[in-house]
């Protein structure tokens, strides 16, 4: 089984790291870059063929050199066999099309694998494009939403179940032939049922973090001309988007006084229940008075 | 896989306490291949003890044995002084049970459990890995899988069930599948202590300076007498390299009849004025925690096996207490080695279904049976445990005639203390835990003159001070009954619970019906540590919660 897995860096918008300027604009500069939260789920879906079924996981980005770390990050805390950065200047300030002609190109340069995944929508654009593009390119059948995963490599199929238009409440069962381009949701959960299979992933995290602390010996990056593309199709040039601007962040309507607390802390929620009881008290009251209780 | 299509392995181990680790070790060294499943998040998380190992010299197997390098990377510090306060009030008599505790000791070391077990754990993989298994955390084995009515293998809550050829018990004192099996009851408090323990912040060199001792050095404390009301038990202390473990250990019974608050027990004895020097002026709690303890002269099985099963440690009740030695850990080594070696000799005669018989006998043949239940202490509790003459012996001695033979003996007393065949046959009675300390001290003692200023947390706050990962929606433990006349108990009984105290575990609530009140117990699982108490004192139906659920020790 050789599987892909598609990974972006986005921005880290967690509180704490995310440096906005007096114009609401990204400072780009100052937040640090990292894996895509939801690409997790991706690897988690490559990682499960991996342990169940063998093989081989690559994970691939396109985007600037710095993206290297965000592809040690994917190895380190998930995993991945080898890793491929495709970099080059022409591919700068690409749309999500041009992205995706990219992603296609070097993924069939690495010979047709049997499996592609991809992340639901990335932190930064969100627009949910660039999988399903880079599988149109591919001409592979996608499944989408995917929450659960069970491959029969004999007859090179999988099945998969799935969230129907992204809903919990509504569960299909897909199946498609090899190869094929899957697209994990936030809901994947791996499933592994046996013993054998949690020593195996034991084994395979241990290998991968190893790993990752010389991840450049396993980096491959390769430029345009490496997976035979034309710049014309590609980069700023490829791109039929056209951002024509960038509207600030508008500020929260109304400014409430806001106090954190922790909902494993004891005292904390302690607080909190003390300064709701006036307000329960009175519902308790109009229970009584309806006699509803 | 076996022909039912289920996954098979030769061995499975469940726990990776020092039982299961020996067990497991010594599997992969005979070469079997053995799969070990551990329900915490990483081994040690739910693992409490008091904290001293031994190594005796008698024993067939040791730790450091099995695993070399044990003592300079997983233990504490190496007990080299051992003494024993009789307290009365501040009148405090101490005796050096030195002898005592160097007595069949090869080596003796302080440990905490979640540093000692996980570096266990780390060898135990490595090892088993190498004859094809290895070691799982976070999978909680559920039950005994069994076919046609034998044990066959174990179901677990987050794998399929697995079949082996051998099953190595060794889930700790509420040890679910000796319960399955039809070997362990969950019903009298008297077959059982409860021991509870806080974890104090003291840098290495502060411990060296306060207790007198060398860097290489430490030190165990033993208390008994009259500063834990009238419950039968003691108190410990004993010096990690960073910190140290302060607990009290009780007769559950004894807890339960005089309806004590365990953790207040532990206040009276953090706050006696004899700890002033030890605890200074800075009292800083990393941890509390409880656990119970069997008591293996009354409940270690003589049979600890069951077709395909075999039970070690504390889920066997190979826990010995006693008199003022507490020594479970090396006999759950001792017992996992020898029920690995067991299972070699039968599968190499072609006759793995002998293994657990071959597993008593060993027991019995290494003398690990004769301490855990010694021939003499059947024959003294028949006469000294007996209301009457307890009492008699009791009155005797809080007796003029009783306090001048105490005087008489004087110095001698440290000396007969000191002897083991006689501690090995102390009864289980108010006398040697209450009533002789109390007038030991207040004959020969001398005043404590130091004024202690500790003042322990809460309950609150310590339960608040505690890791969890609950399980919500999805509680461990069930109420079977709860009228107070049945479940009561735990309220005082549990560590995490007590009188008026609305975060614990357990609460007595009173209900209105049909004009009359009535008193009944509520149970909220969230504060639990998992410590079995109200497995035995209340009416429940108790269980593990799944893998990696539930309390996280980091210290243990």
């Amino acid at each position: 089984m050789h599987t892909v897995v598609l990974t972006k860096g986005v921005p880290d918008f967690r509180e704490g790291q995310v440096s906005f300027d007096e114009n609401g604009h990204l400072e780009r500069g100052k937040t640090p870059t990292v894996m895509n939260p939801n690409d997790q789920f991706a690897l988690e879906a490559a990682l499960q063929t991996r342990v169940r079924h063998g093989g081989h996981v690559t994970l691939m980005s396109m985007g600037p050199p710095g993206y290297k770390d965000v592809l040690r990050e994917g190895m380190a805390s998930v995993y991945a066999d080898d890793l491929y950065l495709i970099s080059d200047r022409e591919m700068a300030a690409a749309d999500t099309w041009a992205t995706s002609i990219t992603l296609s190109a070097a993924i069939e340069k690495l010979g047709t694998p049997d499996l592609v995944f991809a992340g639901f929508k990335t932190a930064d654009g969100e627009t949910g494009h660039t999988g399903p593009q880079t599988c149109w390119c591919l001409d592979m059948p996608i499944i989408t939403h995917v929450v659960s995963l069970d491959v029969d490599e004999e007859a090179g199929t999988l099945r998969a179940k799935r969230l129907v238009e992204g809903d919990i409440e509504e569960i299909e069962t897909v199946e498609a032939s090899f190869p094929a381009f899957v697209v994990a949701d936030p809901e994947f959960v791996p499933s592994y049922r046996s013993a054998s299979h949690r020593l195996t992933l034991k084994d395979l995290r241990a290998e991968t973090r190893e790993r990752a602390e010389n991840f450049e010996d396993h980096l491959t990056i390769w430029d345009h001309a490496d997976i035979n593309v034309d710049p014309d199709y590609i980069g700023l040039d490829g791109s039929p988007t056209i951002v024509s601007s960038v509207d600030p962040i508008p500020k929260a309507p109304a400014e409430r006084e806001a106090t954190m607390v922790s909902p494993t802390s004891r005292e904390e929620m302690t607080e909190v229940l003390e300064a709701m009881q006036p307000l329960a008290a009175g519902a308790t009251g109009t229970a009584e008075a309806t006699g509803d209780d | 896989m076996s022909d039912t299509g289920q996954e098979h392995y030769e061995a499975v181990v469940v726990g990776a306490g020092p039982g299961g680790a020996a067990a497991a070790a010594t599997l992969a060294n005979y070469g079997v291949e053995t799969l070990v499943l551990e329900r915490g998040v990483e081994a040690g998380s739910k693992n409490v003890s008091g904290g001293l190992i031994y190594a005796e010299e008698s024993a067939p197997y040791t730790i450091d044995d099995l695993f070399p390098g044990f003592r300079e990377e997983a233990a504490e510090r190496p007990i080299t002084e051992y003494f024993l306060h009789n307290v009365a009030g501040r009148d405090v008599k101490t005796f050096d049970l030195t002898d005592l505790h160097e007595h069949d000791t090869e080596w003796s070391d302080a440990v905490l459990r979640r540093k000692m077990d996980s570096w266990l754990a780390e060898r135990v993989h490595e090892k088993t890995r190498e004859t094809g298994g290895g070691l799982l955390s976070g999978v909680r084995v559920n039950g005994l899988l069994r076919e046609n009515g034998r044990i066959v293998g174990v179901t677990c809550d987050e794998l399929d069930p697995i079949t082996a050829d051998i099953v190595v018990a060794a889930d700790g004192v509420n040890s679910e599948l000796a319960r399955d099996a039809g070997l362990m009851n969950w019903e009298h408090p008297e077959q059982w202590f409860q021991g509870v323990k806080a974890v104090v912040d003291v840098p290495g060199d502060v411990i060296t300076e306060r207790f007198g001792i060398g860097e290489g050095e430490g030190v165990a404390h033993l208390f008994s007498g009259d500063l834990f009301q009238d419950v039968r038990g003691g108190g410990f202390l004993y010096t990690n390299q960073e910190s140290l473990s302060i607990g009290t250990v009780f007769h559950l019974d004894s807890l339960v009849a005089e309806q004590a608050e365990p953790h207040e027990l532990l206040d009276g004895l953090l706050t006696h004025p004899l700890l002033a020097e030890w605890l200074g002026d800075d009292y800083t709690e990393i941890e509390y925690s409880a656990k119970l303890v069997p008591d293996s002269k009354k409940v270690a099985l003589r049979e600890p096996h069951k077709d395909r099963l075999v039970v070690v440690g504390d889920a066997a009740g190979q826990m010995q207490a006693q008199g003022p030695i507490i020594k479970g850990m090396n006999h759950a080594v001792s017992a996992g080695a020898l029920a690995a070696e067991a299972f070699a000799e039968a599968k190499s005669r072609n006759s793995p279904e002998t293994a657990g018989e071959l597993y008593a006998q060993k027991l019995r043949a290494e003398g690990v049976m004769q301490k855990l239940r010694p021939r003499g202490y059947d024959a003294v509790s028949a006469v000294g445990e007996r209301g009457a003459v307890a009492n008699l012996t009791d009155s005797l001695l809080t007796s003029s005639v009783g306090r001048i033979g105490v005087r008489l003996l004087g110095g001698q007393l440290e000396r007969l203390y000191n002897t083991p065949a006689l501690s090995m046959m102390v009864p289980d009675t108010r006398t040697p835990y209450v009533t002789l300390p109390t007038v030991i001290a207040e004959e020969l003692g001398t005043p404590v003159t130091d004024e202690n200023t500790v003042e322990p947390p809460s309950l609150e706050e310590r339960i608040g001070d505690l890791t969890y990962d609950t399980d919500i929606g999805n509680p461990h433990i069930k109420l079977r009954d709860n009228s107070f006349e049945a479940s009561g108990a735990a309220v005082t009984a549990c560590p995490v619970s007590a009188v008026n105290f609305g975060g614990g575990c357990y609460r007595e609530e009173t209900m209105q019906t049909n004009g009359h009140e009535e008193r009944v117990v509520s149970l909220d699982t969230q504060p639990c540590v998992e410590c079995g108490t109200c497995a035995i004192v209340a009416d429940t139906e108790w269980n593990h919660p799944r893998g990696g659920k539930g309390v996280e020790f980091t210290q243990g």
